[in-house]
């Protein structure tokens, strides 16, 4: 029952990664750079809640949408006012800016909120669900968690499938130039990609802060990095595959911590990270990259 | 007045200058060929057209708007499409989509059903084909595609690049049988190819492009006899 339990909390954790590794991927796919800084939006998405929820008193929900807004909007100026000017440059200098947004935030909140750590406390107000005659315990967070997720990829799904932004941002990820020859306004494209992905990061920071109930300007590092880590292994630029690549790393990360060593639980993370791209260094359902002429 | 005018174009990739200032215009309805060898400066002149590159001088006026440098996705909304050099079919979508895509400035749905049929008339094996990726198609039926998804936007002109290269002949005869099509539709063709004997037997007029400069233009007719463009171009 208690193999049962953990892999529960691998899968809740790896949704969480999953949620912010789409955002990763997106924009990989999409704008063709690593947004380092993505990590950082979800703890900025984290800040909204507390300091609307715990500090006004506002209702959870409302709080949740308006980190949502205010996420997505800081997603469209970040990449509006550092990565924008660069379209066309070399990727180290994108990389090396991103770096800088990442620092950038964290600072910012480390100067607007303080060094200490939050207590959060969690949004939802589920009541545990208790199987198997309480031998096993699932909190309503996972839940929720494991819930969002599979919503948020099957919406994913759909709108690049069946609406024409969602086509536009396929055609962009594929060929830039042959896209803004079907008239697809390529920036506009790049603007929508980075807003989804950072809405989507405001809502892994309050599923993240409501599961480890810590908030602190780094919050949002470690999972970012995690999470890029998932898009990697699941094949990134694929939106299937940083869903994979999410779970399956949440669920090695909580199986390594519980039955090897939990100092070592990382370790086995990037360990394993290693291996997939040693066997196969597209990842799980990554295509190889054709050398256009 | 001509439909599409180019004046005094100049292009510089970086320091070099790939265009050195041509002119030349496209009137309604005529099939205009742009020949000329490898690195002459073709697809630069196309591309920067259609504003995928930037002019560092000069007009490019089309229907009497101003068009020089232009964002790409508008351009296209006025009523020119672009095949591009190797194609460049989106590869993971299928050729419906891609076809769709060819359709992404047209609102009109009823247009969009119209301009499916005449693709699919005109290249029936589009249509058996169309739920594949466009990846798994041949090099010819990619080309096809190509064309098919420029023809969805409806264009009164349509610019294509190299349509002939890594075509087997069977292909080549179909393509330019189909682009003779299209213009008897009352599409406006400009044509750059370097297959010049093949480009010059179905245009009206031809410009010859040498390093960045227009060496020499005329009616087509005249071109093929010129013993000139025989030696150059036709490898006679």
């Amino acid at each position: 029952m208690s193999f049962l339990s953990n892999l529960i909390n691998g899968l809740s954790l790896g949704s969480i990664y999953a949620i912010i590794a789409l955002g990763y991927t997106m924009v990989y796919g999409i704008a063709k750079m690593l947004n380092f800084a993505h990590g950082d939006v979800i703890m900025v998405g984290g800040y909204v809640v507390f300091n609307l929820m715990t500090g006004q008193g506002m209702n959870p929900l409302l709080s949740v949408i308006a980190a949502i807004i205010v996420c997505t909007v800081l997603g469209v100026v970040i990449e509006k006012i550092a990565y924008k000017p660069l379209r066309g440059a070399n990727s180290l200098a994108v990389l090396i800016t991103a770096i800088g947004v990442s620092y950038f935030l964290q600072n910012a909140a480390l100067l607007l909120f303080g060094s200490d750590v939050k207590a959060f406390v969690s949004v939802f107000n589920v009541k545990p669900f208790r199987l198997a005659g309480g031998a096993l315990t699932i909190t309503g967070v996972t839940v929720i968690t494991v819930i969002s997720c599979i919503v948020i990829m099957i919406g994913l799904m759909l709108f690049i499938k069946k609406t024409k932004s969602g086509q536009a941002m396929l055609a962009v990820s594929e060929d830039r130039a042959a896209a803004e020859l079907m008239g697809v306004n390529v920036n506009q494209t790049i603007s929508l990609t980075f807003a989804i992905g950072s809405g989507l990061a405001a809502i892994a920071g309050v599923l993240l802060c409501s599961a480890y109930p810590t908030l602190s300007p780094y919050t949002g590092a470690m999972p970012g990095i995690k999470a890029f880590t998932a898009a990697v292994f699941g094949g990134i630029g694929s939106i299937p595959g940083a869903f994979i690549g999410g779970i399956l790393l949440g669920v090695i990360e909580i199986m390594g911590k519980t039955y090897i060593s939990s100092q070592l639980a990382d370790v086995i993370v990037f360990g394993v990270l290693i291996v997939v791209l040693l066997v196969k260094p597209t990842g799980i359902l990554g295509q190889p990259i054709r050398e256009k002429v | 007045m001509a439909m599409l005018e180019v004046k005094d174009l100049q292009v510089f990739y970086g320091m070099i200058q790939a265009i050195k200032g041509i002119s030349f215009e496209v009137n309604q309805g005529e099939i205009i060929a742009l020949i000329g060898s490898n690195g002459a400066g073709k697809t630069t002149t196309l591309q920067t057209i259609t504003g995928i590159l930037e002019a560092k001088a000069g007009k490019i006026t089309f229907e009497g708007n101003d068009i020089t440098n232009m964002p790409g996705h508008k351009i296209v909304k006025m009523g020119m499409a672009h095949v591009p050099e190797g194609r460049r079919v989106f590869a993971n979508l299928t050729v419906y989509e891609n076809l769709k895509m060819g359709a992404f400035t047209r609102k009109d749905k009823g247009e969009i059903a119209r301009n499916f049929e005449r693709v699919y008339k005109s290249f029936p094996r589009l249509e058996e084909r169309k739920n594949q990726p466009a990846g798994t198609l041949s090099g010819g039926e990619q080309q096809m595609l190509a064309m098919g998804r420029a023809l969805m936007s409806n264009p009164r002109i349509l610019l294509m690049d190299e349509p002939s290269m890594g075509l087997s002949p069977i292909f080549v005869d179909e393509i330019f049988k189909i682009i003779e099509e299209v213009s008897s539709e009352g599409t406006t063709v400009l044509l750059v190819e370097q297959n010049a004997k093949k480009a010059l037997s179905i245009a009206d007029r031809a410009y010859v492009l040498e390093t960045g400069n227009i060496a020499l233009s005329g009616d087509a007719k005249e071109l093929i006899s010129n013993e000139q463009i025989r030696k150059a171009y036709l490898g006679e």
